[in-house]
């Protein structure tokens, strides 16, 4: 089915800047969808707050738009009450890391299948530009006119620790890639943490002088590199793409039930 | 100086002429612009305060909370959900007399997500042990910034200063800046007394405390809240001494031979003025109450502001379902106090929710409609509701 027969075309013109980056996940995020063969309503999509959050207002599937940073927590809700649901969860590196971090770690450490979707543009796009936990130390952001003097999160790191079984970053540049990244991410059983760095022209770019979108996205291009590669061994300063973890655990709506045979006898 | 100024750039001036020491600050809309404006003036050396970006609101109060137990003037801003969010905060601050001053502009609360005007996140506080001071204008929401420290020092409990969405905040106006000498003069540097974080003479702050001392430390603060409203006054007055500008905790416009009173707060009394002016070219004697203060509720003056008058017509931007409008829920029971010939008739209307305008010839048709029904056709009644 093509992209546009997943959107809820009513719903549009949709708010995002011209050449944000959130789009192109939202449209590869379908994809991988389809290309599951998932059924619409087999899908939940459930959102906090953001730039980010606003997409499952745009996709038709069962969608929620939650409160801010609790995105998490509402999906943790739908996957025990309904365990057999398709659970995936777009959010922003604000509403993820910042006001929502306490549920990130959480859900990781359960090991409960959801896919978290952390839509990375280093910003809280949506009230206007201020730093977030992921903005690189000394970027600047309204709240930040003189560069941030906080550390970033490496999310993946974050995610490898806390206990997530399946844990890759890609970049809206690397389209092909984040289809099959995705795809596998929900297709994992067990916490699912997919960072994918994505362009905020508006407000990230402006504010550090990164140029245009296009500008932004080559940047993906130049300043990333997969994982292991000869390049990395040669520019340790260039961030990696791909999977770093992808392990079978026991899965928590999984454990619960079985738990719950048991001691029905 | 006068400048033209929104609402938050209102607030952030009252703030930093303060001299506030530390701003906790999380972004949230219709506020965001409030902590934006104050990170600038840190940024260019106009204001002398540590800003602490933290990762919630939750987290936001903590650090106003903790700051302040420091001995040190503290500021954050917030709005809706931002607010809700503060709840657990907001019970400690007030029993822990810290006198941190918020900046809430007033959101509607989700769900459904919406970011327009409606009192309900702040009104839905009023348990909490916060003074709350609502403002008609811009030049109220600067002077009643600077005030709320004065307030809220003067009697070591929190104070909340209250702006309309975007009818306020992100709405330009002409405004006086005070000179930061004559705020100093006015609001001299924060003197905490005994109670804060002195390494010199240890305390312990929030130790458990059992029923009786708990029972004595909350009667305090209902005390407190008493005296408050002599306070509200006395700083009023001040200020219109040291800047020529008096507040009321309640207000009336054309009141005195009036027939009818609309009670309105927060901008929609500014809009009133204008519905009773046009009212009264029409040969209605029309009046208007404004309410600035919701805690302390100023039940005296308003008693003395309504006994004897024959209708009254309260208009909420607020509701609490199962209830009423809140503003007329309060006014209801101080009205009690009154004996029958001498207590008006209260017409509860709700308008204005999520942002719906309250317009002239909404309050107009509400003057009309209370003058000539009998009696109120409902506890309350919903102006302008959409039905399909
Ligand atoms: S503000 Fe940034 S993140 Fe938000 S829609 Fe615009 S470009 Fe995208």
């Amino acid at each position: 089915m093509p992209a546009k027969d997943y959107l809820r075309q009513r719903f549009f013109p949709q708010i995002w800047c011209p050449g944000c980056g959130h789009g192109i996940i939202m449209g590869n995020m379908i994809r991988a969808i389809d290309q599951l063969g998932l059924e619409k309503n087999e899908v939940v999509v459930v959102s906090g707050i953001g730039c980010s959050s606003r997409m499952p207002g745009y996709v038709d599937f069962h969608s929620l738009h939650t409160l801010h940073g609790r995105a998490l927590a509402f999906a943790m809700g739908v996957k025990m009450g309904r365990p057999e649901l398709t659970v995936i969860v777009p959010m922003g590196d604000g509403d993820a890391a910042a006001i929502g971090g306490n549920h990130l770690i959480h859900a990781a450490r359960r090991n409960i299948d959801l896919t978290a979707i952390i839509m990375n543009n280093s910003i809280y796009g949506m009230t206007g530009g201020q730093f977030s936990p992921m903005t690189p130390f000394g970027d600047k952001g309204t709240t930040a006119p003189s560069g941030t003097i906080d550390h970033a999160f490496d999310i993946v790191e974050l995610a490898k620790g806390a206990g997530a079984s399946f844990v890759a970053r890609t970049t809206t540049y690397h389209v092909k890639e984040m289809i099959k990244i995705i795809a596998r991410a929900i297709k994992h059983k067990g916490f699912s943490m997919v960072e994918v760095m994505s362009q905020c022209p508006t407000y990230y770019g402006r504010k550090n002088k990164l140029g245009s979108a296009v500008d932004m996205m080559n940047s993906y291009k130049d300043g990333t590199t997969s994982i292991g590669s000869k390049k990395k061994a040669e520019h340790p300063e260039l961030i990696e793409r791909g999977v770093f973890l992808e392990e079978e655990r026991p899965e928590y709506s999984a454990s619960y039930s079985a738990l719950v045979k048991k001691s029905q006898g | 100086m006068r400048k033209v100024l929104t609402g938050n750039q209102a607030v952030a001036y009252g703030a930093m002429l303060s001299g506030v020491e530390v701003v906790a600050a999380y972004p949230i809309t219709p506020q965001t612009t409030i902590i934006e404006t104050l990170a600038d003036m840190q940024a260019e050396g106009l204001g002398d305060f540590d800003y602490i970006r933290v990762e919630s609101e939750h987290s936001a109060m903590a650090a106003c909370i903790g700051a302040s137990m420091g001995g040190v003037r503290t500021f954050t801003a917030t709005s809706g959900q931002g607010l809700f969010l503060m709840h657990e905060m907001l019970h400690y601050a007030s029993g822990a007399r810290t006198p941190v001053v918020l900046a809430n502009v007033n959101r509607a609360p989700a769900a459904p997500w919406n970011i327009w005007s409606d009192q309900t996140d702040s009104l839905s506080q009023r348990e909490t042990g916060w003074i709350q001071l609502y403002c008609e204008g811009n030049q109220e929401v600067l002077d009643t910034t600077i005030m709320a420290f004065k307030i809220a020092e003067k009697l070591k409990l929190p104070a909340m200063v209250i702006l309309d969405a975007f009818f306020l905040s992100h709405t330009s106006e002409p405004i006086e800046i005070p000179d930061k000498e004559a705020v100093k003069d006015f609001l001299p540097t924060y003197d905490p007394k005994d109670i804060w974080l002195d390494p010199d003479n240890p305390h312990t702050f929030g130790a458990i405390a059992m029923s009786d001392p708990y029972m004595e430390l909350r009667w305090q603060i209902q005390r407190d809240m008493e005296i408050a409203k002599s306070v509200i006054a006395e700083v009023h007055e001040d200020f219109a001494h040291h800047f020529g500008r008096m507040y009321h905790q309640v207000e009336g416009y054309l009141a005195e031979d009036a027939e009818v009173l609309v009670i309105c707060t927060g901008t929609a009394a500014s809009t009133a003025r204008v519905a009773v002016e046009a009212l009264r070219a029409e040969g209605e004697r029309a009046g208007l109450v404004k309410i600035k203060t919701f805690r302390p509720f100023p039940g005296e003056e308003i008693i003395g502001a309504l006994k004897g008058k024959k209708k009254v017509a309260v208009i909420d931007r607020n509701f609490s379902p199962g209830a009423q409008g809140i503003w007329a829920q309060e006014l209801r029971s101080v009205l009690c106090e009154l004996s029958d010939q001498e207590r008006p008739m209260v017409y509860g209307y709700i308008a204005g929710i999520g942002g719906c305008d309250i317009s002239v010839k909404t309050i107009k048709e509400i003057y009309y409609k209370t003058l000539e029904s009998h009696r109120p056709d409902d506890i309350d009644m919903w102006v302008g509701v959409r039905h399909v």
